[in-house]
């Protein structure tokens, strides 16, 4: 592949568009000059740390520090889709459930994929398990986050319908059963839209900078058909496991609705 | 105080009822017998009720009338028990439990578009050949449940618990929305399923239906239950 190496004066180049960004908002009196230079400062900061890391964990291929750096990337990404919705669950649940989702999708999905299409030596190689999980764990956050936010709301909104089937001896699982359907089917909408315009639309990312990296454009769409199956998958997963999950964690085991369980509810 | 906490006996009221109108002679076994039944809110609740029988129960707004009718359909986390038929409310299924012990609350809610979605196709013969006790037009079940009146969502939600055959029926203010023929009309209906062996408990603020329809009434009041 033949790259074109960017350097220093590259970057600043572009970053003049950041300055412009600013001067528009001084000029519309927009007042968010600051929040974008910050906002882009954070951002150089944060790559550039991550760029760092990455060097030394790809130098070292060690399984544990490979292991460490997707397990802080899963806590991050599952913090992100707890703190996300409206509705709090007590005990916890929220960070929970997000955990067990985020953990469960991603980790089957990067798994899948390094045991059967990429295949590097060793299984676990940081170059590639890596990136893989963090482009995974993009969509999960997304598809999680949107998934839980609607089936919270949605069981707070539909209490009396739904306890009104539970009354005629409805069971619970059937009672909620649009709720989850709904909330699934919303947590899913991003990667279908992302699927539909990819292309045609759009370049996605990883396609896009493979394309810069000098990757042959057959190879580059293979791999990103690859991510696109890949991301799909965990997202399905991920949204029928934050909305089942959280509707579980609302009742209990006379199959009533326990809205008592969302902080700041009463009974 | 936990939900499943044992409630202290000391603590229990059982309260003296006035004898119901069902013949003397040895007492049936209850259809539904009511044990320390409590919440954080309202009890310990000590009653029984017999099949054939309506019990009304009465009291101020917030005494917890709904709060009772609630743990009975085991709508909510409680202590104490409540048999059925001598069954307790926990070792049966909880949709088995609510599908015998149906519960209406004051404001039903509707889950599909129109009232006839939510009759299954095996209730359609008792609906459409109880409609017109309740005054309904067959029409209304395939109305849209926002065009239709405060009182005939309230009839045909009568006609929904109905339909389901309770053994007990738990009504919170059936008729509240209703005009006084509409009144007559559902309480003529209740009657003849009480007449078949079905037993009510009705939350209802009219004395005056207490008196018409009830065979004995209780006052709920800070969560107590005693004879009205």
């Amino acid at each position: 592949m033949n790259a074109i190496h960017l350097g220093p004066w590259d970057l600043l180049g572009a970053a003049l568009l950041i300055v412009a960004d600013a001067a528009l908002s001084l000029a519309l009196r927009l007042g968010v000059h600051r929040q974008v230079l910050v906002a882009a400062l954070r951002m150089v900061l944060q790559l550039s740390l991550v760029g760092l890391v990455l060097r030394h964990v790809f130098a070292t291929a060690s399984p544990a520090m490979t292991a460490a750096v997707v397990l802080f990337m899963i806590g991050a990404a599952a913090r992100e889709v707890a703190t996300r919705p409206r509705q709090r669950l007590a005990r916890h649940m929220n960070y929970r459930i997000s955990a067990a989702v985020v953990a469960c999708a991603s980790v089957a999905t990067v798994l899948l994929a390094l045991g059967t299409a990429v295949r590097p030596d060793p299984w676990y190689a940081p170059r590639y398990a890596i990136p893989l999980m963090g482009i995974v764990l993009g969509s999960v956050l997304n598809a999680a986050s949107i998934a839980l936010d609607a089936v919270l709301d949605a069981v707070v909104r539909e209490r009396a319908r739904i306890e009104a089937r539970l009354a005629l001896g409805t069971p619970f699982r059937e009672a909620v059963a649009p709720l989850v359907r709904s909330a699934t089917r919303r947590g899913m909408l991003p990667v279908v839209n992302q699927m539909s315009a990819a292309g045609i639309i759009t370049l996605p990312g990883i396609m896009t900078g493979q394309l810069i990296a000098g990757m042959e454009p057959m190879e580059a769409v293979k791999y990103q058909v690859l991510l696109m199956f890949l991301l799909a998958g965990a997202s399905g997963l991920a949204s029928v496991g934050a909305a089942v999950l959280a509707v579980r964690a609302l009742s209990d085991d006379r199959q009533r609705l326990r809205l008592d369980r969302i902080a700041g509810t009463k009974p | 105080m936990p939900y499943n906490a044992p409630v202290d006996n000391a603590q229990r009221r059982t309260v003296s009822f006035p004898e119901s109108k069902p013949p003397p002679g040895p007492a049936p076994a209850a259809r539904l017998a009511v044990r320390g039944l409590c919440s954080p809110f309202a009890g310990p609740f000590d009653f029984a009720l017999h099949g054939g029988e309506c019990i009304a129960v009465q009291g101020p707004s917030g005494a917890g009338k709904s709060v009772l009718l609630r743990m009975l359909a085991d709508l909510d986390p409680h202590a104490g028990e409540a048999l059925l038929d001598g069954r307790p409310c926990a070792a049966m299924a909880a949709p088995d439990w609510r599908a015998r012990v149906v519960y209406q609350p004051a404001e039903p809610a509707w889950w599909e578009a129109t009232a006839g979605e939510h009759f299954a196709p095996a209730q359609r013969d008792f609906v459409l050949g109880t409609l017109p006790a309740l005054g309904l037009a067959p029409k209304s079940l395939d109305t849209a449940i926002e065009r239709l009146s405060t009182g005939e969502r309230q009839r045909l939600a009568l006609l929904r618990s109905l339909a389901c055959a309770p053994q007990v029926l738990l009504l919170d203010e059936p008729t509240a929305a209703l005009d006084p023929a509409s009144v007559t009309a559902a309480e003529d209906l209740l009657r003849s399923f009480l007449a078949r062996g079905m037993a009510l408990l009705i939350v209802t603020h009219s004395g005056e239906q207490a008196r018409r329809l009830a065979h004995r009434t209780f006052y709920l009041e800070h969560g107590k239950l005693g004879p009205a």
